[in-house]
C-alpha cells in the first residue's frame, strides 16, 4: 500500500529537508565559493588559489599556522580540563550529604548559559581589575592591578580555555551523573567487599564505566570549542587568533577576495574538526573495547 | 522489606579505612569547584549594580540602578525592548516549527527499524559536530541571492539547523519508550487520526515535548554567529547586543544586559533540573554520537 510503503520516508522528509537543503546546501555552496566559484561576477573557474593563499602566501601563512596551533591547543586543553573536573565534580556530588540539592543546582548552573555570557564573566573575574585581582588586592598580595597576571586577552588563550571549561563542566558532569545513577552502587559494593580502596574503586571500577559517556560528551565539547567564534573573539588577542575568528574577520571584509579566503578558512576548520572527531571516535571505540 | 531497605545504608566493608580526612577533603574540593563555577554569576550581579567601583575595593561602596534604567530607556541608544521582542519572536517560532517537523522524524527513529537508519541518524547529528561558520558562510551568499539575508525569516531558517539535532535526539528518546498500542485501540474505537493524536499521543509525549521545546528555545535564543552573518546586523537579537556591550567596555551595562539575556535560561534550568539529573532519553541520546 502507498501509505505503508512511504510512511517512514514521509516521516523523515521534513527534518531531512532542513538538513540537506540548508545544512548540506550551505556546506556545498561554501565549498564552491572557497574554490573560487563566484556566479555573481560570472566567475565559474574552480581553483585552489584561496587555500594556497591562506596557507602558503607570505601575507597569511604565519597567521594561519599560528592560528591553527592556537585553535588546536585551546580546544584540546578545554576538552581535557573539562572532562577531568567534570568527573571529579560528579563523583563528589553523587554521595548524599546536606545541601545536595543546592549543590546540584550550582553544578548545573552554567549549562544553559550562552558561551558569550560566560566569556564576559571571565572578564569580570580574571581581568587585571577583575574580582580575583581585587581579592588579591584586599589581601595585600598585589599592590596595583597591573601586577595581576594577564589571564584574559592573553597570547596563550588561557582566558578562552577557562571560559570553555566553565561552560562545559556541567555538560560532561550531567552525563557522568546520569551514568553513575543508572549503575547504582552494586559494582562498587562488590569491589569494596573484595577489599578495593577508594582509589582502586575509582580507577578500576568507576572510571571504565563512565568513560564511554565522557568520550561522547567530550567529542561534542571538542567540536564546539574548535569551531566557535564569540568566546575567542571576546577573550582572544588580535595575533594569533583562532581560525574561526580569522574566517569571520576575512569574510566580513568588503573585499571580495578576502571573502573567498575567509570561506576557505571556514572550510578548513570544518574539515579538521570532522577528521579529528572521526579519529577520536575510532581511537576511543577501540580503547573502550579493549577495557 | 525492612531488611531490603536497610541494606541500602552504607555498610562497613573491608575496603574502607576509618578516616575523617575524606569528608573534609571531599567537602573542600566540591565546595571549591561549585564556588568557582558560580562565581561568574556573582560577578554579574556585583557589576550590574556597581557605581564608581574603584580598584582594590572588593565590593563597590556605592550601588546604583543606572545601568538598568539605561538599558530599558530607548533614548540611551540600546534598543533592548526591540532586541527582546525580535529574539523572543525568532526563538518561539523556531521552537514550534522544529517540534512540528521533528516529531514525525523522532517517531520514525525511536520506534522503527528501517534501511539507512544509521545514515539518517548521522545526517541529523552532523550539525552538532560541524561548526556553524562552515555552513553559514555558504548560506550567507545564497540567502543574499534569494533575498533572505538581513531578514528575520532568513535568520529563523538558519537557526533550524543547530536546533533540529537536539529536538530529534530528545524526542526520539521519548518515542523509544512510547507504546503505540494505545493509538491502535483509540482508532479501533472509532477515533480519527487527529483525535487520536490529540487525546492519546500528545498527552503521552507531552513532558518530553516540553523539555525538547525548552532545549530548542535555548539553542535559538543563544545563537550569535548565525544571526550575525545571516541577519547582517539588521536583525538585532539580544546576543548581538550583549557582544556589543561587552566590547564597549561599559561593565555595568554589559552585566545588566547579560542578566536579562540569561534570565530565561536559568528559569528553564530550574524547570528541567529534575529531568536533567535523572536517567533520561535526552542524555541517553547523546550516547549515540
Amino acid at each position: 500500500m502507498f501509505w505503508e510503503r512511504f510512511r517512514i520516508p514521509l516521516m523523515l522528509a521534513p527534518t531531512l529537508f532542513v538538513i540537506i537543503a540548508l545544512f548540506m546546501g550551505g556546506l556545498i555552496y561554501g565549498l564552491l565559493q572557497s574554490l573560487g566559484w563566484q556566479p555573481i561576477i560570472d566567475n565559474y573557474d574552480i581553483n585552489l588559489d584561496a587555500y594556497a593563499n591562506v596557507m602558503f602566501s607570505e601575507r597569511y601563512a604565519n597567521e594561519f599556522w599560528q592560528g591553527l596551533a592556537l585553535t588546536l591547543w585551546v580546544s584540546l586543553a578545554s576538552t581535557f580540563f573539562t572532562s577531568a573536573i567534570a568527573i571529579i565534580g560528579a563523583l563528589l556530588l553523587r554521595e548524599s550529604f546536606f545541601g545536595k540539592k543546592v549543590a546540584s543546582f550550582l553544578f548545573q548552573l552554567n549549562l544553559p548559559i550562552p558561551p558569550i555570557v560566560i566569556g564576559i564573566g571571565m572578564l569580570f573575574l580574571f581581568s587585571q581589575s577583575g574580582l580575583i585581582s581585587r581579592i588579591g588586592g584586599s589581601l595585600d598580595l598585589i599592590e596595583r592591578s597591573r601586577d595581576f597576571p594577564i589571564l584574559v586577552k592573553d597570547h596563550l588563550g588561557i582566558g578562552i580555555i577557562m571560559a570553555y571549561v566553565w561552560k562545559e563542566v556541567p555538560f560532561i558532569g550531567v552525563i557522568v551523573l546520569a551514568v553513575l545513577q543508572s549503575l547504582g552502587a552494586d559494582f562498587e559494593d562488590v569491589a569494596r567487599s573484595l577489599g578495593a580502596n577508594r582509589w582502586q574503586r575509582f580507577r578500576h571500577v568507576i572510571l571504565p564505566l563512565v568513560m564511554p559517556g565522557v568520550m561522547s560528551g567530550s567529542i561534542i565539547v571538542f567540536a564546539f570549542t574548535f569551531g566557535s567564534f564569540e568566546v575567542p573573539a571576546l577573550l582572544g588577542v588580535s595575533f594569533p587568533r583562532v581560525l574561526p575568528v580569522m574566517a569571520v574577520r576575512f569574510f566580513r571584509n568588503p573585499d571580495l577576495n578576502s571573502r573567498v579566503e575567509g570561506t576557505a578558512v571556514a572550510m578548513i576548520v570544518a574539515l579538521i574538526a570532522l577528521l579529528l572527531v572521526l579519529a577520536y571516535m575510532w581511537v576511543s571505540r577501540r580503547a573502550v573495547r579493549q577495557e | 522489606m525492612a531488611s531490603a531497605s536497610q541494606s541500602k545504608k552504607p555498610q562497613k566493608l573491608p575496603g574502607d579505612k576509618p578516616s575523617w580526612l575524606w569528608p573534609l577533603f571531599r567537602t573542600s574540593v566540591l565546595g571549591f569547584i561549585l564556588f568557582m563555577l558560580s562565581f561568574p554569576i556573582i560577578a554579574f550581579f556585583i557589576n550590574a549594580f556597581a557605581f564608581r567601583w574603584f580598584y582594590p575595593q572588593l565590593f563597590p561602596k556605592n550601588l546604583s540602578m543606572d545601568a538598568w534604567e539605561n538599558i530599558f530607556n530607548p533614548a540611551s541608544g540600546v534598543d533592548l525592548w526591540g532586541a527582546l521582542s525580535t529574539s523572543l519572536f525568532i526563538a518561539v517560532t523556531v521552537t514550534l516549527v522544529s517540534l512540528i517537523i521533528g516529531m514525525p522524524t523522532a517517531r520514525a527513529l525511536g520506534m522503527y527499524k528501517f534501511k539507512g537508519k544509521r545514515i539518517v541518524e548521522f545526517l541529523i547529528l552532523a550539525p552538532i559536530i560541524v561548526p556553524g561558520i562552515a555552513y553559514v558562510v555558504g548560506l550567507n551568499i545564497n540567502f543574499l541571492q534569494l533575498g533572505l539575508a538581513s531578514s528575520v525569516f532568513g535568520v529563523m531558517l538558519v537557526h533550524l539547523i543547530p536546533v533540529m539535532p537536539y529536538v530529534v535526539l530528545t524526542l526520539s528518546g521519548v518515542f523509544a519508550n512510547y507504546n503505540a498500542d494505545f493509538e491502535l485501540q483509540a482508532r479501533t474505537l472509532g477515533a480519527g487520526p487527529i483525535a487520536t493524536f490529540y487525546h492519546v499521543t500528545l498527552p503521552a509525549i507531552f513532558p518530553g515535548l516540553v523539555v525538547s521545546g525548552l532545549f530548542a528555545f535555548l539553542v535559538s535564543w543563544s545563537q550569535y554567529i548565525l544571526t550575525l552573518l545571516i541577519g547582517g546586523g539588521k536583525v538585532q537579537t539580544i546576543p548581538l547586543l550583549v557582544f556589543t556591550a561587552a566590547t564597549s567596555g561599559n561593565n555595568a551595562r554589559a552585566a545588566a544586559i547579560s542578566l536579562v539575556f540569561i534570565a530565561p535560561a536559568v528559569l528553564i534550568l530550574i524547570l528541567t533540573s529534575r529531568f536533567l539529573s535523572g536517567r533520561s532519553g535526552a542524555i541517553g541520546g547523546l550516547g549515540k554520537v
